[in-house]
């Protein structure tokens, strides 16, 4: 049954106001989890909740029937299950009530409150915890709606915000260059040149986004082959990498050489083997082991470890401005949810109903009742109480259902309904 | 009618024109859906006004300077909405809806006189000649926006500086493949159109071809372009920036050469 004052509440703690050695301890993993929101849903004083645990942040959302009894609740819940004193963890805990516990959400599915602004993981997160909820019947009408809402309201800001596509680390940012050169980079090869850590990293990250062709090539030709072989590709003798250079369409570089090892004529001799299909150099080596001029060359794009970087920190504020818009989307849908959650009350509306048809009774009774002066008083109190028992009867299964009604998923669409036709809302 | 529908086209373009800006800048996908069945009511105003002047001259849209700007604008569209359908560059609207409306502007300035067309022989050449030809130009038209795009995206990857565009365009190979296929596609119906134009001018009683400064000329240095573009790229490996180049040069020559037309 819903209470006539559906509250919504929020308590938790995240990697901005808790630190990690706190939050390790308050972390809740799977098994914990559905355990926990079994015992949560059998405390009469919660109608609803839904965990969400990352190595981020620790929150509980809830519908309870009291907000302030509610989030001491949930605070309690939190010590006590993993044996800690609440009053060393006060300082640490937020909490939201309504409208502001909608907004929190859907920041949160949106990513605009996560360490590096705008990452995918924590949507999948979101969604994990919503439906472990839901499969342990924690969840009813309100969070169910709450997170479908806020599963759209992410999709939004993803599609229509830059929020996420641009790259925040050095390998995303050149993957998403190569993008742009290549487009499907399915049929494009890779070549390294050196063997570094970063280059590697840099490497795989290109292969999971469908490079199929490696060249590595090393001065020590031992971990030219190892490191071919952990990437599935093939090993170049160092000498050979130079004559082999217009097989690559992508190059990485990241070798100890004191000097350039790649030219400007030997890329441009690689460009015209190779009919001036684009080449993207990508130089990680301090000292670099590119020319410079090479970027001079059409077709040629040559970034080196600080284009990447400042390619990055540029990646970084422009997340920042793309929050702002973000947040503009979701104001506007924690609005939507607010004229929702507004409609769910169905007792304001079952009396604004009785009262509109009380009104109109006592004007039409009286309309008539002028016109029929010769009755007497207690003619005139049975016609009262005859008109008042009609509407009664007329309102009484309209009443019983919207009460029933309100309960299912598609309650606010009755109550809506009800409005228009009684005119509620002029 | 043909003038309602004509205008209703004009402004349907306009303010697709706007929407595909509004797309760019702010990336509304509402606004780029909005703008593109906006454009699919400009054509089909546009198909009105082309059908009903057609069953008034007896003849199809491309006799007259105000006929083939007509042809052509449509056309544009046409092929816009072709490449949209099997791209999906919905940033591509941004460059070439603006410019089909520039062009139908410029036609509404144009004589509205219908002229007249020779039954026979003579007809069917010359109704050949100019039909390939502006499906030529409508391709080409495609091939200068990709290639307006082409040089705004290399120019960003180039010098690094990766502003907002460099994230709502498409990549360089997309861009240039673009450039490449529909250049592929209308430099043969330029040329089809081209000799068309000279049995045309056979049946006329003119020379098969004439050296006329203005008339001729500007159609064989545009034709040598795109020749240059297209076995450049078959030969030599002529694509990227060249490409873009060539293709923006070439419809620059073909707008030159309307000019000249006209004058």
């Amino acid at each position: 049954m819903i209470s006539t004052e559906p509250n919504l509440v929020l308590v938790g703690v995240n990697h901005k106001t808790t630190p990690v050695e706190i939050r390790e301890k308050l972390a809740f993993n799977q098994v914990k989890l559905e355990a926990s929101l079994e015992q949560l849903v059998r405390c009469p004083e919660i109608a609803e909740n839904i965990i969400l645990s990352t190595c981020n942040r620790v929150e509980i959302y809830a519908r309870v029937n009291n907000a302030d009894q509610g989030i001491q609740l949930l605070k309690d819940f939190i010590c006590d299950y993993h044996g800690i004193l609440r009053g060393s963890l006060d300082e640490y805990f937020y909490s939201y009530t309504d409208n502001q516990a909608v907004e929190h959400l859907f920041r949160v599915s949106a990513s605009l409150d996560s360490m590096i602004l705008g990452e995918a993981q924590i949507l999948g997160q979101v969604k994990d915890a919503y439906s472990t909820a839901r499969a342990l019947s924690s969840t009813g009408l309100v969070l169910n709606q709450l997170f479908e809402k806020a599963f759209n309201v992410a999709k939004k800001v993803r599609e229509e915000t830059g929020i996420s596509e641009r790259g925040v680390s050095i390998s995303s940012a050149a993957v998403e260059l190569a993008k742009k050169i290549f487009e499907d980079l399915e049929n494009h090869s890779v070549m390294l040149v050196g063997t570094g850590e970063m280059a590697e990293l840099a490497a795989k990250h290109l292969i999971t986004y469908g490079v199929k062709t490696v060249y590595v090539a090393s001065r020590t030709y031992e971990r030219a082959i190892s490191l071919a072989q952990t990437l599935n590709g093939c090993a170049l003798d160092f000498e050979a990498f130079k004559e082999e250079l217009y097989r690559a369409d992508i190059v990485i570089t990241s070798t100890a050489a004191p000097n350039f090892i790649i030219h400007k004529d030997m890329v441009e001799q690689a460009i015209h083997k190779r009919k001036n299909k684009p080449i993207f150099l990508i130089d990680i080596a301090v000292p670099r082991d590119i020319a410079p001029e090479v970027n001079d060359l059409e077709n040629v794009y040559l970034y080196d470890i600080d284009d990447l970087q400042n390619v990055v920190n540029a990646n970084m504020e422009e997340r920042q401005k793309e929050a702002e818009n973000a947040m503009e989307i979701i104001q506007e849908e924690v609005t939507k949810f607010n004229n929702w959650f507004s409609t769910l009350d169905a007792i304001p509306t079952i009396i604004e109903m009785r009262n509109r048809a009380e009104e109109m009774r006592i004007t039409e009774v009286e309309k008539t009742l002028k016109t029929l002066t010769h009755l007497s008083d207690s003619d005139q109190r049975a016609i009262h109480q005859l008109t008042q028992s009609l509407v009664n009867k007329i309102l009484h299964k309209p009443t019983i259902n919207l009460k029933k009604k309100t309960q299912s998923l598609d309650g606010h669409v009755y109550l809506k309904a009800i409005r228009h036709l009684f005119h509620l809302d002029d | 009618m043909d003038k309602i529908s004509f205008n209703l086209s004009l402004l349907s373009y306009l303010m697709a024109s706007l929407g595909y800006f509004v797309y760019l800048a702010y990336r509304k996908p509402l606004v780029a859906t909005l703008a593109g069945w906006t454009v699919a009511f400009g054509l089909l105003c546009q198909t009105v006004t082309i059908g009903i002047r057609s069953s008034q001259t007896g003849h199809g849209p491309y006799t007259t300077s105000f006929e083939v700007a007509l042809f052509l604008a449509w056309l544009m569209v046409v092929v816009y909405f072709l490449t949209e359908w099997k791209y999906k560059i919905k940033d591509l609207g941004a460059f070439v809806i603006p410019l089909v409306f520039v062009v139908l502007l410029f036609s509404a300035f144009l004589s509205k006189e219908s002229a007249l067309v020779p039954e026979s022989e003579v007809r069917f050449w010359l109704t050949m000649h100019r039909t390939l030809s502006i499906m030529g130009y409508a391709a080409f038209s495609i091939a200068f926006a990709a290639g307006i795009m082409y040089l705004i995206q290399e120019h960003q990857v180039k010098t690094k500086k990766l502003g907002m565009m460099y994230f709502r365009m498409p990549s360089l190979e997309v861009l240039d493949d673009l450039n490449f296929k529909v250049i592929t596609i209308g430099f043969p119906l330029f040329t089809l159109g081209f000799m068309t134009g000279s049995i045309w001018n056979t049946q006329m009683n003119l020379p098969f071809f004439s050296w006329d400064l203005t008339r001729t000329l500007p159609l064989v240095i545009t034709w040598l372009i795109y020749c240059l573009v297209f076995f450049g790229r078959m030969t030599v490996g002529m694509r990227g920036k060249k490409a873009a180049q060539g293709a923006i040069l070439g419809f620059i020559t073909v707008i030159g050469t309307y000019f000249l037309h006209i004058l």
